[in-house]
């Protein structure tokens, strides 16, 4: 994980975001990660052009449970080499949070998006910053700023490892 | 202090007492995947050991895509024989006559065992705790490592209790109060946490309804979810069980809880929940006279014996106004069928017999809706596009009011059939 500040743009949604819509089910033999980007969000309201549209570098913004449904881990794969280099979502589902810190993809923990986000204090296109340490986001379009939650040690050391895979091999390895 | 079922279960296998919120190591008993063992496979050889852990604890079954829709899948399944061969894999259900949807197979055929702790690569492996398992869904990634170091951590989960007293008035059935449950606790009501049902009412409950109960514990987020694993549960493992290693383990009287809720049985209606959403629930007056174009009868929540037998007693005799597709959730549960003449109430009403498997519950073949199109479906899931097209709408509901909905056309109040 790299210490320095993220800048990038939001693309926001609500609560809810299961992963059929992150990643639908027609595409679930897919088994190369790197070609599953192109399939993101196909099936979300409004969002059907994320998969073109998306630039590395920029953030999902979402609402409680995130990621709930399936235990496909296409649905992380798909946005981790789409770029995006953190989900900010005011709580996930168990087995997609899981699934992200076994990947060594950094997931926030953020109060408050929610509601935030039915308020339109958060919206596509704003300009955020995230400092990923801290666990703060600042809406550098409208000046709204966050608090996200610190990740704990076990899941920590796994993600900082680069994934579970990662992490046992390290271990293995004695190191 | 009394320990949750969570708690009693993963203290054993953690080899000393424990509490909600603490992180433990275990090795699970059996690890079930479907046919995302062939990428499952391809991160294991990432990890560089030669040999999973324990080639009899690991269960295949093929059921997402059988058989072969697409060169694609053909290409997994035969991955997947290769792992079989290669490995030694003691059970494996390959596409015969033997095989099914994987969570009705591992509870068919006694994987599903009191006490025990299994994980599969699928999240509906929560089914399980209809015979007192702590089972849970994990995801590829996850299951690697687990074949690999048999070991995974579990954070030990809070837990919910619901408790459920009375009896269910006619036309109404387990898949109401799932549906009901999730609509007052929604999607994310019990996230992270351990679902015990208590009470009875689930004592009272059959099996299969438990089964329907537990499978859609993950609808709500949940860990796993739980019935006490009473002599129901003990007369049927009994016989089939795949272990001896199982132990009826249940909570503590004085257990502490998250939270707890309590259901009466005659309180309910028959319900739907209405797309997009799991938890949108609907009780059916409000839905009733919705047109409808196809019927789904199957998945691992609602294709066993019992609800196959409740929807042919509507169907017999009669015939279906919209496409009915019927899969029985294993080729036992089809035998069975035919033996009591079931097949044919369904064939005699117009409705389509396929095989045992996941195909349209989620829009992988056999049964994906074209767009603008509405289906009644007793499977888990609504989300939108979930049988295949983005454009149409999934209603969520019991085979009872499936069944009747199938006849007129339109969603139904199965009490006006019965």
């Amino acid at each position: 994980m790299e210490k320095k500040i993220l800048r990038g743009r939001a693309w926001v949604f609500g609560d809810d975001v299961d992963t059929d819509l992150i990643y639908h089910n027609k595409y679930l033999a897919e088994t190369d990660p790197k070609k599953m980007p192109q399939y993101s969000f196909e099936y979300y309201p409004g969002k059907e052009n994320f998969a073109k549209e998306v630039k590395e570098g920029d953030f999902i913004v979402a609402g409680t449970n995130f990621g709930c449904g399936s235990s496909r881990e296409h649905a992380v794969y798909c946005l981790k080499y789409a770029g995006i280099p953190v989900v900010l979502a005011e709580s996930f589902s168990r087995i997609y949070y899981r699934n992200a810190i076994n990947n060594g993809y950094p997931v926030l923990f953020v109060n408050g998006l929610s509601q935030a986000i039915k308020d339109g204090k958060i919206k596509d296109g704003d300009e955020l910053e995230v400092d990923l340490e801290k666990g703060e986001i600042k809406d550098i379009t409208n000046g709204n700023s966050f608090h996200g939650d610190a990740v704990a040690d076990l899941e920590m050391d796994i993600m900082k490892a680069g994934g579970l895979i990662e992490y046992l091999k390290e271990k293995a390895a004695g190191k | 202090m009394g320990k949750t079922f969570a708690e009693k279960v993963l203290g054993k296998a953690a080899g000393e007492p424990v509490s909600a919120g603490q992180v433990v190591i275990v090795e699970p008993h059996f690890c079930m995947s479907h046919d995302n063992a062939a990428p499952i496979w391809g991160t294991f050889e990432k990890i560089g050991v030669k040999k999973v852990w324990k080639p009899d604890h690991l269960v295949f079954i093929l059921d997402h895509a059988i058989p072969a829709p697409t060169d694609k899948h053909a290409e997994n399944h035969m991955k997947i024989r290769q792992v079989v061969k290669e490995q030694g894999i003691r059970y494996f259900y390959d596409v015969t006559s033997k095989g099914g949807v994987c969570h009705q197979i591992m509870c068919e055929e006694g994987f599903a065992l009191p006490g025990l702790i299994v994980v599969g690569s699928d999240s509906h492996t929560c089914t399980y705790g209809a015979f007192g398992t702590f089972s849970t869904g994990i995801g590829r990634s996850e299951m690697a490592a687990t074949w690999a170091t048999g070991q995974i951590w579990f954070r030990v989960p809070e837990s919910m209790k619901i408790t459920v007293t009375g009896k269910f008035k006619k036309g109404v059935s387990a898949k109401d109060l799932i549906l009901k449950i999730a609509g007052d606790i929604k999607a994310d009501g019990a996230d992270y946490m351990s679902i015990e049902f208590h009470g009875p009412a689930i004592e009272e409950m059959s099996l299969s309804e438990r089964m329907t109960l537990c499978n859609m514990g993950i609808e709500v987020g949940a860990k796993n979810a739980v019935c006490p694993p009473d002599q129901k549960v003990l007369d049927f493992i009994k016989p089939i069980a795949k272990t001896d290693q199982w132990e009826a383990i249940w909570a503590d009287d004085d257990a502490v809880y998250a939270k707890e809720l309590h259901y009466d049985l005659g309180d309910l209606v028959p319900a739907v929940a209405k797309p997009h959403t799991v938890d949108n629930y609907a009780p059916i007056d409000e839905v009733k006279g919705t047109p409808i174009h196809q019927a789904f009868l199957g998945s691992c929540t609602n294709a066993r014996i019992e609800d196959l037998r409740l929807a042919a007693g509507i169907l017999k005799g009669k015939e279906v106004a919209v496409r009915t597709i019927v899969l029985p959730a294993s080729w036992t549960v089809y035998r069975q069928a035919l033996e009591e003449g079931l097949i044919e109430v369904f064939l005699d009403a117009g409705c389509v017999i396929v095989n045992p498997g996941c195909g349209p519950c989620m829009g992988n073949h056999e049964g994906i809706l074209a767009p603008g199109e509405t289906c009644i479906s007793t499977a888990n899931r609504n989300f939108k596009g979930r049988m295949g097209n983005k454009d149409s709408f999934i209603y969520l509901a019991s085979p009872m009011t499936v069944a009747a909905s199938a006849l007129k056309g339109e969603i139904s109040d199965p009490r006006e059939v019965l």
